[in-house]
């Protein structure tokens, strides 16, 4: 059993929001949802190049951009770092595509660090 | 079956850049088409869409959805690319800073709508305008 958990280091978005010390902004209630991979990314393009699903983005780019690549992309969630805020058309467009997205005050590379030695598997 | 679907871009306007492969994405999950599929074909379509607002005054994608397949035509109003070969060079770009500054303009673009299509091909006049048309098969 402890082997079969050692290999399913999923988080969900519950665990983040404690790891990270974010705050939860969409209205996405399923905070259960489990991610099973991480990438840390300011660039869209490369975020777009991704073929996994079901997975966290950890950004400091806070643009209405972010959204629609998560949208095309298939990401399930959005870690926004240093401390930037969505604004309200990203929250919009995030919660009518079932988006989460979470704001944390840390920087990319804290929150990417904690998140991943806590199990968080990283994409490539 | 086929729909046609016909969206218009400003240049630009980044905002409004993708309404069109957002609205596709709806339409092929209401089909019931695989999620890997869709995924596939959005992300071609919304690479082609902000390309168009990176560089183009005006553009149109019309989008032809049959059963087994998705036709996509990008035309666009603008300076037109000069060496297509080497716009298809991943991390060639001719992006401005503000492009760069939103996330794109990597010089990704045209290689990633390459890799999700199962044809591609870019006709383009130098001043006057590009057409990108691609085709992706359903898995």
């Amino acid at each position: 059993m402890l082997e079969f958990l050692r290999y399913n280091n999923f988080m969900k978005v519950d665990e983040i929001l404690k790891h990270a010390d974010a705050q939860l902004i969409t209205t996405v209630s399923d905070r259960c949802r489990n991610l099973d991979m991480a990438f840390s990314s300011d660039l869209m393009s490369d975020v777009l190049t991704l073929d996994e699903e079901n997975i966290l983005l950890i950004t400091g780019l806070s643009n209405l951009q972010l959204v629609r690549t998560a949208e095309m992309a298939d990401i399930q969630a959005v870690l926004i770092a240093r401390g930037k805020r969505a604004t309200p058309e990203m929250i919009e467009l995030a919660n009518e595509n079932g988006i989460v997205i979470m704001e944390t005050p840390y920087s990319i590379y804290k929150a990417s660090g904690i998140l991943f030695a806590k199990g968080l598997k990283a994409v490539y | 079956m086929s729909i046609e679907l016909v969206f218009h871009i400003a240049g630009g306007d980044f905002s409004n850049a993708g309404k069109a492969s957002s609205h596709i994405k709806k339409v092929l999950k209401q089909l019931n088409i695989d999620s890997k599929s869709i995924k596939r074909i959005v992300v071609a379509v919304y690479e082609a869409e902000v390309n168009v607002a990176a560089h183009a005054f005006s553009g149109q994608v019309t989008a032809q959805i049959t059963e087994h397949h998705i036709e996509v035509v990008v035309s666009d109003q603008g300076p037109g690319i000069e060496n297509i070969e080497q716009a298809m060079q991943p991390g060639y770009s001719t992006a401005s800073k503000e492009v760069r500054e939103m996330g794109f303009g990597a010089g990704m673009g045209l290689s990633n709508i390459q890799k999700n299509t199962d044809e591609l091909s870019i006709e383009s006049r130098v001043g006057e305008g590009t057409i990108v048309t691609f085709r992706c098969n359903y898995l």
